[in-house]
């Protein structure tokens, strides 16, 4: 339990469980949010743009953090169910159907197949359920790259038409801001209050010892479908976001090695914790703007490599800065923030 | 289904499988002693292969002399990754150690292209190109050599675990690292061998595997079907990873090149053949062939 500053009483039951505390937490929420509503029409397409971006990863990074952080079971497979909520955005749009709608739908097809790639877990975990996620990973791509390309595209993928409400056209990146963020304030305020419920509290007790779950009555199967299912959600969610966002899909987009780095975003960030996905995903987006920023000069020092520089700067930054957190901070930034919010309202005190 | 192909299906499978059973005794060995399962096994492979071609191009020495210095150098870095990066997560959880194998496997890929370049190169051809002939069957000697040496990998392990003293503290470890403490045995030195053993199997095997089908950043993909023939075979086991490796090769041979008809063709079945069979593995017996069934207790 973290420490609570002082005259800070429950007086209810509501209360004990509220997020937001008090008045002045409030105020700063409502002054975040205000903010967060103001930036596109002040600031640049380019710095919007990049906020889109961390948007639709962190959908998909919360998602994973519901499967690895709080049920303890690892995917490799989140860039694929990406792709399956994607396509079937893509699709619907194709044929008519209103992307709003498209949306809430593309989530839930991309949860099917996530139920369908997480029956392995009937029989195995750990490990081996990692592989059967690294198959799905390979299987998906495969699926929309090669069956009904009449359909799907084949190699070079689908193109999206920029969906409209009201008379506004979502092709910018001010506009795309708003059902970005939108979406993103809906998982997260479901993201953290998931783990509040039954249903969190089984996982959380699946993480931690799955036979000791079974014995206490936890049906695990069915608890780590439900996570599977959500985590695939998420996916699909973030993955027809992505679609919108880049107007042209196609199965390279969803590779392994962007599954990676949303495992990358939640372990950076902190496994099992409400904050670690944002933390993380803002971390590791920035450090991959950084990249884009600094190779330009970069090349100057080293011409020989011009090319290929942003190609193998961005992964060697990711792996090395994953690789530090891995052996030095395993808790990631979240746990760093709690740690200096209690040495704060400590303070003078060291203890 | 074009039946009257499949001894060559079969025999062109059977050999490639021979180059994805050497990918898979690499990532035997390090789970084996050290239960850490290597997804950067590919990318070590594709740096062997690239150091490989840098001596021959740089320094100018012979094909097997570079060969050989890259095998050298390899080993090293096995060594070395060992040491820097999994030696600090002893006692970890199991997703620290596949997070950290998976970030070494994005930073030997940036390596590669920051040292070598990303463009495709061409490593001289260590065999003579003309095809081998056995009756109606024509094999490159390329992939009948890679399968040799595979074969004579598998031969020189199974000696070495046998007879020398090593290979008897390795298999020691592998059964319980506390144990094997315990009597005297330095765990943290069999983990750094097991990986100088696994760099070495992968430059042997991105080598073989360059010389057949060039050298891109693609070699380290050859790996991912390497995980499907190791959960065949059984991690634990040997010569698990010897079958497992080779029917992954046939599996993926057939897939591709038995059906005739066009439309499923054009499905690239072989692409996933590999993977499908992974499932079915995990679904059917997720031990594998020859794996260990592990009993828990709370």
């Amino acid at each position: 339990m973290a420490l609570r500053l002082a005259g800070d009483f429950d007086t209810s039951y509501a209360h004990d469980m509220a997020t937001v505390r008090n008045r002045g937490q409030w105020a700063m929420f409502g002054a975040f949010i205000l903010v967060l509503f103001a930036l596109p029409f002040f600031a640049d397409a380019h710095v919007v743009g990049i906020i889109n971006l961390i948007g639709i990863s962190l959908i998909a990074a919360q998602g994973l953090n519901i499967l690895v952080g709080y049920t303890g079971q690892i995917s490799l497979g989140q860039a694929a169910f990406m792709a399956v909520g994607a396509y079937t955005s893509a699709v619907l749009v194709k044929y008519g159907v209103s992307f709003w709608l498209a949306l809430p739908l593309s989530g839930l097809s991309a949860g099917m197949v996530g139920l369908l790639f997480g029956l392995p877990a009937l029989r195995i975990k750990g490990f081996y359920l990692a592989m059967a996620t690294l198959a799905a990973q390979f299987i998906i791509p495969w699926f929309f790259r090669n069956v009904r390309v009449d359909i799907f595209g084949g190699m070079p993928g689908m193109k999206l038409t920029p969906p409209e409400l009201f008379g506004i056209v979502f092709n910018s990146q001010q506009t795309l801001f708003f059902p970005i963020i939108g979406t993103v304030i809906v998982t997260t305020f479901i993201a953290k209050n998931i783990v509040r419920t039954r249903l969190g509290r089984a996982l959380i007790a699946i993480r931690d010892n799955d036979l000791s779950a079974e014995v206490l009555g936890i049906a695990v199967f069915a608890y780590k479908l439900r996570a599977f299912f959500l985590s695939a959600l998420y996916a699909g969610l973030a993955g027809s976001l992505w679609a919108m966002y880049a107007r042209s899909i196609n199965p390279e987009q969803f590779s392994l090695g962007q599954s990676v780095w949303y495992l990358g975003m939640v372990i950076v960030g902190g496994m099992g914790h409400g904050l670690g996905p944002i933390l993380g995903t803002t971390f590791l987006r920035l450090l991959d703007e950084l990249t884009v920023q600094i190779a330009p000069m970069l090349s100057k020092v080293f011409p020989q490599v011009e090319t290929g520089l942003l190609a193998a700067l961005g992964p060697i930054l990711f792996g090395g800065s994953l690789m530090l957190f891995l052996i030095f901070e395993p808790h990631g930034l979240a746990h760093r923030w709690e740690m200096l919010k209690a040495a704060w309202r400590l303070r003078p005190f060291a203890h | 289904m074009n039946w009257e192909l499949f001894p060559q299906f079969f025999a062109t499978g059977l050999l490639t499988g021979g180059v994805y059973a050497l990918v898979a005794l690499g990532l035997v060995l390090v789970y084996k002693s050290s239960r850490i399962f290597n997804f950067a096994q590919g990318h070590l492979m594709m740096v062997g292969a690239f150091i490989a071609w840098w001596f021959v191009e740089n320094l100018g020495l012979d094909v097997w002399v570079a060969f050989g210095a890259a095998i050298a150098a390899t080993a090293l870095l096995g060594l070395g990754v060992e040491r820097v990066a999994l030696r600090p997560l002893i006692g970890q959880p199991i997703l620290a150690t596949i997070m950290m194998t998976l970030a070494l496997s994005q930073v030997l890929q940036g390596a590669t292209i920051l040292l070598f370049g990303a463009s495709d190169r061409a490593l001289p051809n260590l065999f003579p190109l003309q095809p081998v002939i056995i009756g109606d069957l024509r094999l490159k000697l390329n992939l009948v050599m890679a399968f040799l040496v595979a074969m004579l990998g598998y031969l020189s392990f199974v000696v070495f675990f046998r007879f020398t003293k090593a290979g008897l503290a390795m298999r020691a470890a592998a059964e319980d690292h506390q144990l094997a403490q315990s009597v005297g045995l330095s765990v943290p030195r069999i983990f750094g061998l097991a990986w100088m053993i696994a760099g070495l199997v992968a430059a042997i095997g991105g080598v073989l595997l360059a010389s057949i089908s060039g050298l891109s950043l693609v070699v380290s993909l050859i790996a991912l079907k390497a995980f499907a023939a190791v959960l065949f075979g059984g991690l634990e086991s040997v010569p698990g990873a010897i079958i497992g490796g080779l029917t992954v090769g046939v599996i993926e041979s057939l897939a591709a090149g038995l059906p005739a008809d066009p439309a499923i063709r054009a499905l690239n079945l072989g692409e996933i053949a590999p993977y499908i069979l992974l499932l079915l593995v995990l679904f059917v017996r997720p031990d594998g062939l020859f794996g260990l069934k592990r009993i828990e207790r709370i």
